[in-house]
């Protein structure tokens, strides 16, 4: 469970870096190559999938699911704090919505 | 959405990208969707391996690897969607990737569908479409 929860929050800071990465990119391919910030993006996603991996093989999909959706609640927090994205209500209805989702799905494999 | 000093064709032009964005994510998530069910056939070998085992096993379990190759695949397209796109409606649209792992789990492990699990694919499309709705504005 431990595994789970720090992927998705690992995860949700990749999603981080890959943005400001592709804000970064330009016509040339050492923007590409040296790419510092898709580095470390991608390098968080891999780290929080072998951790989703270990995590799913040992544990209950039920609890697991939910613990996977804070970081969705953690990247709306940071798409705000780091890109000055508007939250808006439509925004937290549709997030909202894909949690309970998520929370149905996971009682559903039960 | 700050648009006064931004002229009527370029803020356009930005909704139509941020429309495409969340149409390359949709994409994505079929494709993540694939790699977690090559991932799921690779990982039933690796119950009690440690985390460095587990890496290792990328390299070395064909499926694992079929699998991980899709995600980098996902990966540059995220990066192009990003680029366009707000985080904060991208990343979360990403959670359709669970309703096709359901979908495919059914259709290809015979996992059994129930009115829970339906309900939670309804309900997180639902919460996608709103997403999309509201990334036109």
């Amino acid at each position: 469970m431990a595994f789970v929860l720090g992927g998705s929050v690992i995860g949700s800071f990749g999603a981080v870096f890959l943005k400001s990465g592709a804000l970064a990119l330009r016509r040339n391919w050492s923007s590409i190559i040296f790419n510092w910030r898709l580095a470390v993006g991608i390098g968080a996603y891999m780290l929080s999938s072998i951790f989703f991996l270990k995590g799913v093989s040992n544990g209950e999909l039920s609890v697991l699911y939910p613990m996977v959706s804070l970081g969705y609640i953690c990247t709306l927090a940071w798409s705000r704090l780091f890109f000055q994205e508007n939250i808006t209500r439509l925004k937290l209805v549709g997030v909202a919505m894909i949690l309970a989702g998520i929370v149905f799905l996971g009682y559903g494999k039960q | 959405m700050d648009s006064v000093t931004v002229s009527p064709d370029i803020e356009l032009l930005h909704a139509q990208q941020r429309r495409r964005s969340v149409l390359i994510v949709v994409a994505c998530t079929v494709m993540g969707a694939i790699a977690q069910v090559f991932i799921k056939l690779g990982a039933n070998h690796l119950a009690h391996a440690s985390l460095v085992a587990t890496f290792w096993s990328i390299f070395t379990v064909p499926t694992l690897f079929l699998g991980y190759c899709l995600y980098g695949i996902f990966a540059v397209l995220m990066v192009y969607a990003l680029r366009h796109g707000e985080l904060s409606i991208l990343y979360p649209v990403i959670a359709l990737t669970f309703v096709w792992v359901s979908i495919l789990s059914a259709m290809i492990f015979h996992e059994a569908m129930n009115p829970m699990k339906i309900c939670g694919i309804a309900v997180i499309v639902a919460g996608v479409a709103v997403l999309g709705w509201g990334s036109r504005n």
